[in-house]
């Protein structure tokens, strides 16, 4: 385990951490940037350079822009006067608490027979687009139609409301 | 502890402050907001066996990870517009206030 692991790992969490507790909405939206940064960083330590720079364009580049642009829309930055945190905050803290240490119960105590390449992958760029356009082609069109049909259905979703407002005025 | 360990460990931190959030915010922004770093904490593990496990030639795990970071682009954006046409018709995000089903 490196410095640098330590480091990004404490970034990452902070940054979740921040996005999660924090009261402002927009800063919260900055520290999730701040949490999609380390994670891409983590990528890249992991000698998963495409990865790593997908995750900087997709989710620093489009989802954050996303989040920002839905909060200004929403008005959300105001802090609500009765607390950010539902009413039922204990149970979904204990829930999330079960939960991680049912999962780091299961990564310790499997932590003898994990799988330990030290060999780092040297996987370029034209491999991953050899594979995505030949093993991996029927996925790749899947995830095309996908994105189409979100496109589509984002903006049909977000523009219902305009189409009610005319037929108001019609009336 | 071994490198790949610890990653699984800052996945499941990861995992499980995103699922807090989920579940405890009352801003449907924020919900989301959780819910994409439960993504991001399985798009981590899924880099990490790749990395440490047999076989990276294969690239199994960096393709999840990849088509991962595709489907939850497109769930982002879906699920944003549906914020912001709830906040036009009811005029709020706080999930604690949409409390009925008929609009």
């Amino acid at each position: 385990m490196s410095v640098v692991f330590y480091l990004l790992a404490a970034l990452t969490v902070a940054g979740g951490l921040a996005a999660m507790l924090l009261k402002n909405t927009v800063h919260c939206a900055l520290a999730l940037t701040v949490a999609f940064a380390g994670l891409a960083l983590l990528f890249l330590n992991l000698d998963a350079q495409f990865a790593g720079f997908a995750q900087i364009l997709v989710y620093i580049g489009a989802v954050a822009i996303l989040v920002v642009f839905a909060i200004l829309l929403t008005r959300g930055s105001e802090t609500p006067k009765d607390g950010v945190f539902s009413r039922t905050w204990l149970t979904g803290l204990a829930i999330a608490a079960a939960v991680f240490a049912v999962l780091g119960w299961a990564v310790i105590g499997s932590a003898r027979v994990l799988p330990h390449e030290t060999a780092v992958p040297a996987v370029t760029v034209q491999q991953i687009g050899v594979a995505l356009v030949g093993r991996y082609v029927l996925p790749l069109e899947i995830v095309g139609v996908l994105l189409t049909a979100a496109l589509i259905g984002a903006v049909i979703v977000a523009m219902h409301e305009k189409v009610e407002h005319e037929k108001e005025e019609q009336k | 502890m071994t490198p790949l360990a610890g990653y699984l460990l800052v996945a499941a931190l990861l995992f499980s402050i995103g699922l807090a959030g989920a579940l405890t915010r009352r801003n449907a922004i924020l919900v989301l907001i959780g819910i994409e770093l439960m993504l991001n904490a399985a798009n981590l593990n899924l880099i990490a066996f790749w990395r440490y496990g047999p076989h990276p030639e294969a690239l199994t795990g960096m393709m999840f990870a990849i088509f991962s970071i595709a489907v939850a682009a497109a769930e982002a954006a879906v699920g944003l517009g549906l914020v912001i046409q709830i906040h036009r018709h009811a005029h709020t995000t706080d999930l604690d206030a949409m409390n009925r089903m008929k609009g």
